[in-house]
């Protein structure tokens, strides 16, 4: 593995300080199994790494308005057993428990999963043509083997599948983050954070290269509502999605009075299907409603050589998720 | 990947070795590692520790599981220098003086391994969920919790019976008179 200069930031000043001149080329550590894994594959190469364990981000708090600050450095295990996500954000638990192993939860931090990248296998292959990783190479997944590939949000530029399972649950929880840099801090919507690939597929975020994220807050959780977690993968467990679903419904005298929809596995970041949130509102919280809002979230999907089968995967994985949740709603 | 390489490699780029404290199986351990090495690799090459074992190293098998602080993670994505002011436990520091730790002796009573190159990390896995209350006993959630540890053999339902054999069974303490 390549080598790079090590130092560990003491407070959050310091932090985004020592990363500012080095844009680029310094990187930060938390978990390390996103870094650490494509620095050995010569994928990611740092000069220099800044371990941020020693930040005081290991919090999960409940704001005076309901909604939940989640720091940075919590880890994926413990979010996703923490009484207050357990209680009010149970869809965030399932998905972060689908996610990874025992041993990587353990590992991985909340900010870290926010920020992990891409598993196409031609992104992780110095040799492959990417344009995610070398910019204007080419993009080798387009022809090649795609079928863990994404339908939505893709360009003929990266067709690259946002891996994350948490990102997904938060995406259809409504969330923000907060960043820090040198010049202050900023929040930006969980939704507005990842990039579509369009004709730049190595700008995968907003966050600028001088900036940390300090905190995720979740919104307050919806009055009522049902959730559920699906994930479709080709093993039972350890394994990322080929297609997941992250639905929340509420229910009242059987009909739809919100819903939330967020898909995981088919798509190039995690992916909000508003048009099937509208559409279900209002509608009576049966099969029929669902099939139709699976239909719209997939109108768009533009399946390759090999990933056609995510389609009724997809649909499928949406119609069950949005059925459990509405079954789980308080008030059907 | 051998201590020579990392050397070299280091030299390249002009990043110093650092002095590291490792705290293994409880005792301390002085190393002065580039800072591109890994947990695992600082343990087998540095320590002579080699029951840790490198099977992907890229955290998707989990043959190098060990505990840090009591929780398991994959030692082959972990940086030796961020372990300093932890406790690391292997597979070595499994047994006592009064003898093999209960997952270790129900392993070997229900032949929980072929090859036997996956059974560390299992072992490591298996004594971590047993401590870990927020992981259910019954046989999924117990299986699910194994998942990140792979065993080209098929020994899985072994494994499992040796976790639900050893669990309730507390480790033995030291024999008196020896110091551990
Ligand atoms: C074998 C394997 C299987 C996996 N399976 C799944 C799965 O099924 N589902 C899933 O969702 N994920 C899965 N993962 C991915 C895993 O969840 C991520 O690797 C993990 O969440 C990353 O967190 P980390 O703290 O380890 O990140 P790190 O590796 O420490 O960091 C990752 C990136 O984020 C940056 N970063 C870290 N923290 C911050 C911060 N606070 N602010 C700004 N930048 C930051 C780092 O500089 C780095 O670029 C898997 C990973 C592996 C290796
Ligand atoms: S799909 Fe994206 S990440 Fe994969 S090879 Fe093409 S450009 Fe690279
Ligand atoms: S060697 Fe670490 S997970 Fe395979
Ligand atoms: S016993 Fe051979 S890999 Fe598990």
């Amino acid at each position: 593995m390549r080598n790079f200069a090590f130092s560990s930031a003491e407070n959050v000043d310091q932090a985004v300080s020592s990363e500012r001149g080095n844009a680029g080329e310094a990187s930060y550590i938390a978990g390390g199994t996103t870094l650490i894994d494509l620095v050995k594959l010569d994928v990611m190469r740092p000069v220099q790494v800044i371990d941020l364990n020693r930040l005081p981000l290991r919090e999960v708090e409940r704001l005076d308005d309901g909604r939940l600050r989640i720091g940075a450095l919590v880890s994926n295990t413990d979010l996703a057993h923490h009484p207050l996500v357990t209680q009010h954000y149970p869809l965030l638990s399932q998905a972060l428990l689908a996610g990874a192993s025992t041993q990587l939860r353990n590992m991985a931090s909340t900010g870290g999963n926010v920020m992990q990248r891409t598993r196409c296998p031609y992104f992780r292959d110095v040799a492959a043509a990417c344009n995610k990783r070398a910019p204007g190479s080419g993009c080798d997944a387009l022809e090649g083997v795609n079928r863990m590939h994404a339908l939505l949000g893709t360009s003929e530029h990266c067709i690259a599948t946002h891996p994350s399972d948490m990102c997904v649950a938060m995406t259809a929880l409504g969330a923000t983050l907060t960043l820090e840099g040198p010049n202050g801090t900023r929040e930006i919507a969980f939704g507005d954070f990842h990039r579509l690939p369009m004709d730049r597929p190595d700008l995968e975020h907003e966050l600028e290269p001088d900036e940390l994220i300090t905190h995720v807050t979740l919104d307050t959780p919806v009055v009522g509502g049902g959730s559920h977690y699906l994930k479709l993968r080709d093993r039972a467990s350890y394994e990322f999605a080929l297609a997941s679903a992250a639905a929340m419904v509420a229910v009242e005298d059987g009909v739809i009075r919100e819903a939330r929809l967020a898909l995981g596995g088919v798509a190039t970041k995690p992916w909000r299907a508003v048009e099937a949130e509208q559409a279900l509102a209002g509608k009576p919280a049966r099969t029929e409603s669902f099939e139709k809002a699976a239909e719209i979230a997939l109108s768009d999907a533009v399946p390759r050589e090999h990933n056609a089968f995510k389609v009724p995967l997809a649909r499928q994985a949406i119609v069950r998720a949005l059925e459990k949740a509405s079954a789980a709603s308080k008030h059907h | 990947m051998n201590m020579k390489e990392y050397s070299r490699q280091g030299d390249e780029a002009g990043s110093a070795e650092t002095a590291v404290t490792l705290s293994v199986n409880g005792e301390m351990h002085q190393l002065r590692i580039s800072p591109n090495v890994v947990l695992l690799d600082a343990l087998r090459d540095r320590l002579g520790l080699t029951g840790t074992k490198k099977g992907c190293d890229h955290g998707q098998c989990g043959a190098c599981t060990v505990h840090l602080d009591g929780q398991a993670i994959n030692s082959c994505l972990k940086l030796a220098v961020m372990c300093e002011g932890h406790e690391v436990t292997t597979v070595e520091g499994l047994a006592n003086d009064a003898g093999l730790h209960p997952v270790q002796q129900a392993f070997l009573e229900h032949d929980a391994y072929q090859c036997g190159f996956c059974t560390p990390g299992q072992m490591m896995s298996a004594t971590a969920l047993l401590e870990d209350e927020r992981i259910g006993t019954d046989d999924a959630a117990v299986r699910e919790a194994m998942s990140g540890n792979i065993c080209r053999c098929g020994a899985y339902k072994n494994i499992l019976a040796a976790i639900q054999t050893a669990r309730g069974q507390g480790q033995a303490a030291p024999t008196a008179g020896k110091t551990s």
